[in-house]
Protein backbone atom coordinates (compact mmCIF):
# COMPACT_ATOMS: atom_id res chain seq x y z
CA UNK A 1 0.00 0.00 0.00
CA UNK A 2 1.08 3.11 -0.68
CA UNK A 3 0.81 6.01 1.71
CA UNK A 4 1.17 10.12 0.77
CA UNK A 5 2.84 11.51 3.64
CA UNK A 6 3.57 14.76 3.79
CA UNK A 7 5.03 17.64 6.35
CA UNK A 8 5.60 21.65 6.31
CA UNK A 9 7.99 23.92 7.24
CA UNK A 10 6.74 27.10 8.42
CA UNK A 11 9.09 30.14 8.42
CA UNK A 12 7.79 31.12 12.31
CA UNK A 13 9.70 35.10 11.87
CA UNK A 14 7.48 36.19 8.90
CA UNK A 15 4.25 33.63 10.39
CA UNK A 16 1.77 36.50 11.82
CA UNK A 17 -0.26 34.06 13.20
CA UNK A 18 -3.32 35.12 11.67
CA UNK A 19 -5.00 31.76 12.50
CA UNK A 20 -6.14 31.33 8.68
CA UNK A 21 -4.25 28.21 7.83
CA UNK A 22 -5.18 25.77 10.72
CA UNK A 23 -9.38 25.89 9.72
CA UNK A 24 -7.78 25.13 6.07
CA UNK A 25 -6.18 21.82 7.18
CA UNK A 26 -8.53 18.81 6.41
CA UNK A 27 -6.70 16.51 8.46
CA UNK A 28 -6.41 18.71 11.55
CA UNK A 29 -2.22 19.16 11.40
CA UNK A 30 -2.04 22.51 12.35
CA UNK A 31 -2.33 24.99 15.93
CA UNK A 32 -0.98 28.41 16.81
CA UNK A 33 2.20 27.85 19.26
CA UNK A 34 1.71 29.27 23.04
CA UNK A 35 4.83 30.60 22.30
CA UNK A 36 5.69 33.60 20.37
CA UNK A 37 8.00 34.93 17.53
CA UNK A 38 10.29 38.21 17.83
CA UNK A 39 7.22 40.09 16.48
CA UNK A 40 4.80 38.44 18.85
CA UNK A 41 2.74 36.47 16.72
CA UNK A 42 1.87 33.03 17.80
CA UNK A 43 3.00 31.10 14.98
CA UNK A 44 1.74 28.50 12.87
CA UNK A 45 3.16 24.78 13.91
CA UNK A 46 2.03 21.43 13.44
CA UNK A 47 0.46 19.90 16.83
CA UNK A 48 0.12 16.50 14.65
CA UNK A 49 2.76 16.01 12.06
CA UNK A 50 1.77 12.52 11.51
CA UNK A 51 -1.47 13.23 9.77
CA UNK A 52 0.20 16.03 7.29
CA UNK A 53 -0.57 14.65 3.80
CA UNK A 54 1.24 17.44 1.99
CA UNK A 55 -2.35 18.70 0.37
CA UNK A 56 -0.72 22.14 0.12
CA UNK A 57 -4.50 24.19 1.18
CA UNK A 58 -2.00 25.35 4.33
CA UNK A 59 0.28 27.37 1.69
CA UNK A 60 -2.71 27.99 -0.22
CA UNK A 61 -4.62 30.27 2.06
CA UNK A 62 -1.34 32.05 3.59
CA UNK A 63 -1.91 35.63 3.43
CA UNK A 64 2.09 35.67 3.77
CA UNK A 65 3.78 32.87 1.64
CA UNK A 66 5.50 31.55 4.71
CA UNK A 67 4.49 27.77 4.21
CA UNK A 68 6.83 25.30 2.45
CA UNK A 69 5.43 21.95 1.51
CA UNK A 70 6.48 18.84 1.08
CA UNK A 71 5.32 15.16 0.21
CA UNK A 72 6.27 11.78 -0.31
CA UNK A 73 4.95 8.37 -1.31
CA UNK A 74 5.39 6.72 2.05
CA UNK A 75 5.92 2.87 1.13
CA UNK A 76 4.12 0.65 3.90
CA UNK A 77 3.88 -3.31 3.40
CA UNK B 1 5.96 -2.76 10.39
CA UNK B 2 7.75 -0.66 8.16
CA UNK B 3 10.22 2.11 9.53
CA UNK B 4 8.23 4.84 9.97
CA UNK B 5 9.63 7.58 7.49
CA UNK B 6 10.37 11.34 9.66
CA UNK B 7 9.29 14.86 9.06
CA UNK B 8 12.73 15.46 8.59
CA UNK B 9 13.24 13.08 6.19
CA UNK B 10 10.62 14.65 3.79
CA UNK B 11 11.69 18.08 4.14
CA UNK B 12 13.94 17.37 0.93
CA UNK B 13 14.16 19.36 -2.20
CA UNK B 14 13.32 16.24 -4.10
CA UNK B 15 9.99 16.15 -2.04
CA UNK B 16 9.21 19.64 -2.50
CA UNK B 17 5.20 20.35 -3.84
CA UNK B 18 4.74 24.40 -2.70
CA UNK B 19 7.21 26.77 -1.95
CA UNK B 20 7.07 30.79 -2.14
CA UNK B 21 7.38 32.18 -5.82
CA UNK B 22 10.29 34.08 -6.27
CA UNK B 23 8.63 36.33 -7.95
CA UNK B 24 7.26 37.76 -4.32
CA UNK B 25 10.39 39.90 -3.37
CA UNK B 26 12.29 38.79 0.23
CA UNK B 27 10.33 41.96 2.10
CA UNK B 28 7.27 41.01 4.94
CA UNK B 29 4.29 42.37 3.75
CA UNK B 30 3.08 45.19 6.14
CA UNK B 31 -0.52 43.88 5.53
CA UNK B 32 -2.63 43.32 9.26
CA UNK B 33 -2.17 38.76 9.46
CA UNK B 34 -5.32 37.29 7.44
CA UNK B 35 -5.62 40.30 5.34
CA UNK B 36 -5.98 38.93 1.70
CA UNK B 37 -3.95 41.50 -0.17
CA UNK B 38 -0.92 39.13 0.50
CA UNK B 39 -2.64 36.33 -0.81
CA UNK B 40 -3.95 38.17 -4.12
CA UNK B 41 -0.56 39.58 -4.38
CA UNK B 42 1.00 35.80 -4.02
CA UNK B 43 -1.28 34.31 -6.80
CA UNK B 44 -0.41 36.98 -8.94
CA UNK B 45 3.26 36.67 -8.62
CA UNK B 46 2.98 32.84 -9.28
CA UNK B 47 1.07 33.28 -12.20
CA UNK B 48 3.30 35.62 -13.59
CA UNK B 49 6.18 33.25 -12.53
CA UNK B 50 4.53 30.46 -14.31
CA UNK B 51 3.83 32.52 -18.03
CA UNK B 52 7.08 33.50 -17.45
CA UNK B 53 6.72 36.89 -18.10
CA UNK B 54 8.39 38.22 -15.59
CA UNK B 55 10.66 40.84 -17.14
CA UNK B 56 7.07 41.48 -19.92
CA UNK B 57 5.04 43.03 -17.21
CA UNK B 58 4.28 46.30 -15.73
CA UNK B 59 2.09 46.67 -12.74
CA UNK B 60 0.37 50.03 -11.27
CA UNK B 61 -0.17 50.65 -7.49
CA UNK B 62 -3.25 51.98 -6.14
CA UNK B 63 -3.87 54.39 -3.19
CA UNK B 64 -4.88 52.16 -0.37
CA UNK B 65 -3.11 49.75 1.98
CA UNK B 66 -1.49 48.08 -1.45
CA UNK B 67 0.14 51.11 -1.66
CA UNK B 68 3.19 49.48 -1.26
CA UNK B 69 2.73 46.59 -3.50
CA UNK B 70 6.09 47.11 -5.84
CA UNK B 71 8.29 46.79 -3.07
CA UNK B 72 6.59 43.11 -2.90
CA UNK B 73 6.14 42.42 -6.93
CA UNK B 74 9.53 41.49 -8.01
CA UNK B 75 8.22 43.10 -11.41
CA UNK B 76 8.51 47.01 -13.12
CA UNK B 77 5.93 48.89 -11.13
CA UNK B 78 4.31 52.44 -11.37
CA UNK B 79 2.47 53.69 -8.65
CA UNK B 80 -0.61 55.86 -9.57
CA UNK B 81 -2.58 59.31 -7.92
CA UNK B 82 -5.37 57.44 -6.02
CA UNK B 83 -7.95 56.23 -8.67
CA UNK B 84 -5.79 57.14 -11.97
CA UNK B 85 -4.39 53.41 -12.11
CA UNK B 86 -6.31 52.65 -15.24
CA UNK B 87 -5.41 55.89 -17.36
CA UNK B 88 -2.02 55.45 -16.42
CA UNK B 89 -2.12 51.82 -17.48
CA UNK B 90 -3.51 53.05 -20.55
CA UNK B 91 -0.70 55.34 -21.40
CA UNK B 92 1.52 52.35 -20.50
CA UNK B 93 0.05 49.89 -22.37
CA UNK B 94 -0.51 51.99 -25.31
CA UNK B 95 2.77 52.60 -25.69
CA UNK B 96 4.42 49.27 -24.83
CA UNK B 97 1.37 47.14 -26.48
CA UNK B 98 3.81 43.84 -25.95
CA UNK B 99 3.78 44.16 -22.50
CA UNK B 100 1.26 42.58 -20.08
CA UNK B 101 0.43 45.70 -18.12
CA UNK B 102 -2.03 45.06 -14.92
CA UNK B 103 -3.82 47.49 -12.28
CA UNK B 104 -4.33 46.73 -8.64
CA UNK B 105 -6.92 48.47 -6.65
CA UNK B 106 -9.09 48.67 -3.85
CA UNK B 107 -12.50 49.42 -3.69
CA UNK B 108 -12.26 53.37 -2.54
CA UNK B 109 -9.82 53.93 -5.54
CA UNK B 110 -11.59 51.77 -7.93
CA UNK B 111 -15.09 52.64 -7.33
CA UNK B 112 -14.82 56.27 -5.51
CA UNK B 113 -12.41 58.75 -6.69
CA UNK B 114 -11.16 56.62 -9.63
CA UNK B 115 -15.17 55.62 -11.40
CA UNK B 116 -14.69 57.25 -14.37
CA UNK B 117 -11.28 56.21 -14.79
CA UNK B 118 -12.43 53.01 -14.57
CA UNK B 119 -15.36 52.90 -16.67
CA UNK B 120 -14.00 54.12 -19.75
CA UNK B 121 -10.77 52.57 -19.77
CA UNK B 122 -13.47 49.71 -19.50
CA UNK B 123 -15.33 51.48 -22.13
CA UNK B 124 -12.94 52.05 -24.04
CA UNK B 125 -11.51 48.37 -24.37
CA UNK B 126 -7.95 48.84 -23.18
CA UNK B 127 -6.20 46.03 -23.29
CA UNK B 128 -5.00 45.28 -19.98
CA UNK B 129 -5.80 43.86 -16.69
CA UNK B 130 -7.28 45.60 -13.63
CA UNK B 131 -7.16 43.42 -10.11
CA UNK B 132 -9.86 44.66 -7.81
CA UNK B 133 -9.81 44.36 -4.09
CA UNK B 134 -13.51 44.72 -2.81
CA UNK B 135 -12.90 44.67 0.86
CA UNK B 136 -16.45 47.01 1.66
CA UNK B 137 -14.35 49.94 3.44
CA UNK B 138 -11.50 52.06 3.10
CA UNK B 139 -8.96 49.77 4.92
CA UNK B 140 -5.64 52.60 4.58
CA UNK B 141 -7.25 55.15 5.91
CA UNK B 142 -9.39 53.99 8.98
CA UNK B 143 -12.30 52.28 7.95
CA UNK B 144 -14.19 54.48 6.70
CA UNK B 145 -17.53 54.09 4.36
CA UNK B 146 -17.12 53.12 0.89
CA UNK B 147 -19.45 53.11 -2.52
CA UNK B 148 -19.21 49.01 -2.02
CA UNK B 149 -19.78 49.01 1.76
CA UNK B 150 -23.11 46.87 2.49
CA UNK B 151 -26.62 48.23 3.35
CA UNK B 152 -26.35 48.49 7.16
CA UNK B 153 -22.92 47.78 7.40
CA UNK B 154 -21.01 49.25 10.28
CA UNK B 155 -17.68 51.92 9.40
CA UNK B 156 -15.66 54.37 11.21
CA UNK B 157 -18.31 57.19 9.01
CA UNK B 158 -21.48 55.11 9.47
CA UNK B 159 -21.39 54.10 12.84
CA UNK B 160 -24.81 52.98 12.98
CA UNK B 161 -24.81 51.20 9.68
CA UNK B 162 -24.44 52.55 6.46
CA UNK B 163 -28.13 54.33 5.72
CA UNK B 164 -29.39 53.68 2.17
CA UNK B 165 -31.63 56.76 2.35
CA UNK B 166 -29.32 59.05 3.42
CA UNK B 167 -26.13 57.77 2.07
CA UNK B 168 -26.72 55.66 -1.14
CA UNK B 169 -26.88 52.20 -2.07
CA UNK B 170 -23.63 50.48 -2.30
CA UNK B 171 -22.22 50.39 -6.16
CA UNK B 172 -21.37 47.14 -7.90
CA UNK B 173 -18.95 47.95 -10.28
CA UNK B 174 -18.20 44.91 -11.90
CA UNK B 175 -21.96 44.31 -12.90
CA UNK B 176 -21.47 47.93 -14.59
CA UNK B 177 -18.25 47.42 -16.31
CA UNK B 178 -19.47 43.90 -17.48
CA UNK B 179 -22.43 45.36 -19.34
CA UNK B 180 -19.74 47.45 -21.34
CA UNK B 181 -18.65 46.39 -24.62
CA UNK B 182 -15.31 47.02 -24.43
CA UNK B 183 -14.91 44.41 -21.25
CA UNK B 184 -14.14 40.84 -22.76
CA UNK B 185 -13.66 38.98 -19.16
CA UNK B 186 -15.30 40.19 -15.90
CA UNK B 187 -15.44 37.77 -12.96
CA UNK B 188 -15.47 37.82 -9.46
CA UNK B 189 -13.60 35.24 -6.90
CA UNK B 190 -12.31 35.15 -3.27
CA UNK B 191 -9.28 33.69 -1.96
CA UNK B 192 -10.71 32.48 1.94
CA UNK B 193 -10.37 28.78 1.13
CA UNK B 194 -8.00 26.57 -0.88
CA UNK B 195 -11.44 25.74 -3.34
CA UNK B 196 -11.25 29.40 -3.91
CA UNK B 197 -7.78 30.75 -4.25
CA UNK B 198 -7.14 27.73 -6.72
CA UNK B 199 -9.86 29.27 -9.01
CA UNK B 200 -9.20 32.78 -8.44
CA UNK B 201 -5.68 32.14 -9.50
CA UNK B 202 -7.03 30.46 -13.08
CA UNK B 203 -9.22 33.62 -13.53
CA UNK B 204 -5.84 35.66 -12.90
CA UNK B 205 -3.80 33.60 -15.48
CA UNK B 206 -6.96 33.75 -17.87
CA UNK B 207 -7.11 37.42 -17.46
CA UNK B 208 -3.35 38.00 -18.14
CA UNK B 209 -3.27 35.41 -20.97
CA UNK B 210 -6.44 37.55 -22.62
CA UNK B 211 -3.81 40.70 -22.98
CA UNK B 212 -2.46 38.34 -26.41
CA UNK B 213 -5.92 37.91 -27.85
CA UNK B 214 -6.06 41.86 -28.16
CA UNK B 215 -10.03 41.97 -27.76
CA UNK B 216 -10.39 44.26 -24.19
CA UNK B 217 -10.43 44.81 -20.80
CA UNK B 218 -10.23 42.33 -18.01
CA UNK B 219 -11.08 42.69 -14.90
CA UNK B 220 -11.16 40.42 -11.89
CA UNK B 221 -12.94 40.96 -8.52
CA UNK B 222 -11.72 39.88 -5.05
CA UNK B 223 -13.67 39.52 -2.39
CA UNK B 224 -11.47 40.13 0.57
CA UNK B 225 -11.94 40.93 4.04
CA UNK B 226 -10.25 44.15 5.96
CA UNK B 227 -10.24 42.28 9.32
CA UNK B 228 -8.64 45.15 11.31
CA UNK B 229 -11.50 47.99 9.66
CA UNK B 230 -14.15 45.29 10.46
CA UNK B 231 -13.07 44.83 13.34
CA UNK B 232 -12.51 40.75 13.55
CA UNK B 233 -10.12 38.52 13.83
CA UNK B 234 -9.23 37.30 10.50
CA UNK B 235 -11.38 34.20 10.92
CA UNK B 236 -14.26 36.08 11.75
CA UNK B 237 -13.83 38.62 8.98
CA UNK B 238 -13.88 35.70 6.24
CA UNK B 239 -17.00 34.58 7.92
CA UNK B 240 -18.47 37.38 8.05
CA UNK B 241 -17.56 38.02 4.08
CA UNK B 242 -19.20 34.55 3.34
CA UNK B 243 -22.55 35.62 5.28
CA UNK B 244 -23.11 38.97 4.19
CA UNK B 245 -20.74 39.94 1.21
CA UNK B 246 -21.16 37.18 -1.27
CA UNK B 247 -24.96 37.35 -1.04
CA UNK B 248 -24.25 41.15 -2.38
CA UNK B 249 -21.52 40.24 -4.46
CA UNK B 250 -21.88 36.66 -5.46
CA UNK B 251 -18.52 35.07 -6.82
CA UNK B 252 -18.78 33.22 -10.26
CA UNK B 253 -18.37 34.46 -14.12
CA UNK B 254 -20.11 37.88 -15.10
CA UNK B 255 -18.69 37.98 -18.78
CA UNK B 256 -16.38 35.32 -20.05
CA UNK B 257 -14.82 35.60 -23.91
CA UNK B 258 -16.83 38.62 -24.67
CA UNK B 259 -19.82 37.27 -23.97
CA UNK B 260 -22.35 37.90 -20.53
CA UNK B 261 -22.32 34.74 -18.31
CA UNK B 262 -25.73 32.63 -17.99
C1 LIG C 1 -6.29 62.31 -3.78
C2 LIG C 1 -6.42 61.53 -2.51
N1 LIG C 1 -7.60 61.52 -1.85
C3 LIG C 1 -7.75 60.83 -0.70
C4 LIG C 1 -6.69 60.12 -0.20
C5 LIG C 1 -6.86 59.34 1.09
N2 LIG C 1 -6.96 57.91 0.90
C6 LIG C 1 -5.90 57.12 1.01
S1 LIG C 1 -6.27 55.50 0.81
C7 LIG C 1 -7.91 55.86 0.57
C8 LIG C 1 -8.92 54.78 0.34
C9 LIG C 1 -8.38 53.42 0.19
O1 LIG C 1 -9.39 52.47 0.17
P1 LIG C 1 -9.36 51.24 -0.81
O2 LIG C 1 -9.06 51.70 -2.18
O3 LIG C 1 -10.64 50.50 -0.63
O4 LIG C 1 -8.10 50.39 -0.35
P2 LIG C 1 -7.92 49.43 0.92
O5 LIG C 1 -7.03 50.19 1.83
O6 LIG C 1 -9.26 49.12 1.49
O7 LIG C 1 -7.26 48.22 0.35
C10 LIG C 1 -8.11 57.23 0.65
C11 LIG C 1 -9.45 57.86 0.51
C12 LIG C 1 -5.46 60.15 -0.91
N3 LIG C 1 -4.39 59.48 -0.48
N4 LIG C 1 -5.36 60.85 -2.06
S1 LIG D 1 -0.13 20.29 3.81
FE1 LIG D 1 -2.32 19.79 4.04
S2 LIG D 1 -2.37 18.19 5.62
FE2 LIG D 1 -0.32 19.17 5.75
S3 LIG D 1 -0.58 20.79 7.30
FE3 LIG D 1 -0.96 21.74 5.31
S4 LIG D 1 -3.18 21.60 5.05
FE4 LIG D 1 -2.64 20.16 6.67
S1 LIG E 1 -1.75 31.39 7.44
FE1 LIG E 1 0.46 31.88 7.32
S2 LIG E 1 0.70 33.76 8.52
FE2 LIG E 1 -1.30 32.89 9.06
S3 LIG E 1 -0.91 31.63 10.88
FE3 LIG E 1 -0.73 30.25 9.10
S4 LIG E 1 1.45 30.30 8.56
FE4 LIG E 1 1.10 32.04 9.91
S1 LIG F 1 -6.39 47.72 7.13
FE1 LIG F 1 -7.64 46.13 6.17
S2 LIG F 1 -7.09 46.11 3.98
FE2 LIG F 1 -5.48 47.21 5.11
S3 LIG F 1 -3.90 45.68 5.58
FE3 LIG F 1 -5.28 45.78 7.36
S4 LIG F 1 -6.83 44.21 6.98
FE4 LIG F 1 -5.79 44.60 5.02
MG1 LIG G 1 -11.02 48.81 0.41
Amino acid sequence: MAKVKGTIVVDIERCKGCGLCPPACPSDVLSLAREVNAKGYHYAYMANPDACTGCINCALVCPDAVITVYRVKNKVN
Amino acid sequence: MAEQITNKDIAREENLVFKRTGVLTDKVMHYCPGCGHGTVHRLIAEVIEEMNIQSDCIGVTPVGCSVLMYNYLDVDMQEAAHGRAPALATAIKRLQPDKFVFTYQGDGDLAAIGTAETIHAANRGENFTIFFINNGIYGMTGGQMAPTTLPEMKSSTSPYGRDVKMMGNPLKMTELVAQLPGTYYVTRQAVHTPRDVRKAKKAIRKAFENQKLEKGLSLVEIVSNCNSGWKMTPVQANEWMVENMFPFYPLGDLKVDGEMAK
